[in-house]
């Protein structure tokens, strides 16, 4: 067996196997997003968000179409793969992998596509919700498509690293918690950042998330408060990273190896 | 000198090339294989084995000896700390894909996705070793029917019973047609006609020419299927022979005899040279030592009137010599 076609057999199999686990349980991982979406612009959009107004010349439940999708994006991305690998560690099905001359670079390309997998399934319910609520056309397609495709693979690689560290079920819902939820809600996803004071401003550009809302918005609406090519610049720059780190992580064995 | 003889630890350890010359391909070939873990415990202590194409070999040693370790590290499930491990001529260092390649492994532990099903969970191992899908899938149905296991291929796992388990990691290990198939305790808690029936495909699978190891508690296990023996206790291989030259160590053997009519006031101690221990009034224990003929057992008894209806192995010779070889005990040289 050549390396290049075990290698392309390989990845379709751990690629196939991470979407056919959350589609088994889709009611648990893709159903929910799409009523958390519908909740917030009900809450946030309709009955608080006339009251804003316009921001940024668009109406309140418009500005925040992108970045709800998004988060909805990085949260699903995050979690499939922080869940899936760790479930595998602790059922020890890992091993399977272990054993099998299946390549670093492939097992993490496998999960890293699956969550990505599960971020565009999610993503496209959220839009539909959204369609529902906001009337939204969308500025760049390629764009948009880019910011989702690196967001999803920048937070699957980020979830792929709290499951190896991971030594517990607590340990895969304190990053989630502690971390990205704060980054995200305080990522300019229901404001713009020209709203905060000069301090905060300045402290909100240390913020990840916000690069990639902001990206995101600029593809759908055409608004960002963001240079783009920073943008995209600190979105790449943390995929490369967190990639080689990841694969270092699985090279030296950590938290699946003796 | 024979190669065995040539083989045993306490011997000098032949290389990989002399064995090519002699026409033996070693299917695993371990040198000072050291382990210790980042709590301190050394669980190897630099180890050399070797194991032919073709052969059935069992691994044993008692519980913490090191068994599960030297497997791990050959399974690339545990790093080593120091020594080489080649499978087939490949190395484990320079080249772990194509060492990957040749192990098939039943791991102690169930080690699969409670909540896949077990067509997927065995179509899924092929393809982690390249096979295609829809031939994943034939050879899936294969093995599961080899297994018995084919008319649950739906269900999922966890839904399985403890046998069930065990025959579907046999099954995931073959589906890649392994050329060396290790075994890690197949049979723990599986019930007697089940064993039996893996130990058959078992003995199929190695006729067929896939190289086994097999580690187990139960020795009469390793006595009926394998033909070399390696003993690992605290680290180090303290035996490595071929299974009839490792029972033809035991100095004695003790049987016990069922008897037609119930012996009362019998106590003699030892009939026609043969030491006699009376264990109820139609039992009888009797040792024979190495030399002794069972037929003249038989004759001293029936000059005493003792009928004899049936005799069976008072212990299982194989847990009779380990346990004088992992104790400690003196061993007939």
């Amino acid at each position: 067996m050549s390396s290049p076609s075990l290698n392309r057999i390989a990845f379709q199999t751990i690629f196939t196997k991470e979407v056919l686990r959350f589609m088994r349980i889709w009611v648990q991982t893709v159903v929910p997003p799409g009523i958390t979406t519908a909740l917030y612009f009900i809450i946030f959009g309709n009955l608080i968000g006339e009251r804003i107004g316009e921001m940024e010349g668009y109406s309140y439940i418009e500005f925040i179409v992108p970045g709800l999708i998004l988060m909805s994006v990085i949260t699903s991305s995050y979690s499939n793969v922080v869940s899936s690998f760790y479930f595998s560690k602790f059922g020890h099905h890992i091993e399977e992998l272990l054993v099998s001359p299946v390549p670093n670079w492939v097992i993490l390309a496998g999960y890293i596509c699956g969550g990505v997998a599960r971020g565009v399934v999610v993503g496209i319910v959220v839009t539909l919700v959204s369609l529902i609520f906001a009337d939204v056309s969308i500025h760049s397609y390629l764009l948009t498509l880019a910011v989702f495709v690196l967001t999803s693979i920048l937070f699957a690689l980020a979830g792929f690293i709290n499951a190896v560290y991971a030594n517990s079920f607590d340990d895969i819902s304190i990053v989630p918690t502690f971390v990205l939820t704060p980054l995200t809600y305080l990522g300019g996803i229901f404001y713009s950042i020209q709203l905060l004071p000069e301090f905060w401003q300045t402290l909100s550009l240390a913020n990840p998330v916000l690069y990639m809302v902001n990206a995101f918005r600029y593809g759908i609406l055409g608004v960002s408060d963001i240079n783009l090519g920073v943008a995209f610049a600190i979105i790449l720059l943390f995929i490369v990273v967190l990639t080689a780190y990841s694969l270092s992580l699985l090279r030296r064995g950590v938290g699946i190896k003796s | 000198m024979s190669l065995r003889l040539a083989l045993h630890p306490h011997k000098r350890t032949l290389h990989p090339v002399q064995l090519r010359i002699l026409g033996l391909m070693t299917a695993l070939s371990i040198r000072n294989l050291q382990k210790t873990y980042a709590n301190g415990v050394t669980a190897l202590k630099g180890i050399n084995l070797d194991v032919e194409q073709g052969d059935f070999f069992a691994l044993l040693g008692p519980n913490g000896a090191g068994k599960s370790t030297a497997i791990g590290i050959i399974c690339s499930l545990v790093n080593k700390s120091r020594g080489t491990v080649r499978v087939f001529g490949h190395d484990l260092d320079s080249d772990p894909g194509a060492v990957k390649q040749c192990i098939g492994l039943v791991p102690q532990e169930f080690n699969f996705n409670q909540f896949e099903p077990l067509e997927e969970i065995t179509a899924n191992q092929a393809g982690y070793y390249g096979v295609e899908r829809k031939e994943a899938f034939r050879r899936a149905e294969i093995c599961l029917r080899q297994l018995d296991l084919w008319g649950k291929r739906r269900e999922m796992a966890r839904s399985l019973s403890g046998g069930m388990k065990r025959r579907l990691m046999i099954a995931r290990a073959l589906v890649h047609q392994p050329r060396l198939l290790i075994l890690d305790e197949p049979t723990a808690g599986v019930d007697v006609e089940i064993r039996h029936a893996m130990w058959d495909l078992l003995r199929e699978i190695n006729r067929q020419g896939t190289t086994i190891i097999l580690t187990t508690h139960y020795l009469e296990e390793a006595e009926r299927l394998c033909r070399h023996i390696g003993i690992i206790n605290q680290g180090e291989i303290i035996e490595q022979t071929s299974l009839p030259e490792f029972l033809n160590k035991l100095s004695s053997e003790s049987f016990e005899l069922n008897l037609r009519h119930p012996l009362t006031g019998f106590s003699e101690q030892s009939v026609g040279g043969f030491a006699l221990r009376l264990l109820d009034d139609r039992t009888l224990e009797v040792e024979v030592t190495k030399g002794q003929s069972i037929n003249s057992l038989f004759a001293a008894l029936s000059e005493r009137g003792i009928e004899v209806m049936g005799m069976r192995s008072a212990q299982n010779r194989l847990e009779q010599l380990f346990m004088d070889v992992v104790g400690g005990g003196q061993l007939n040289e």
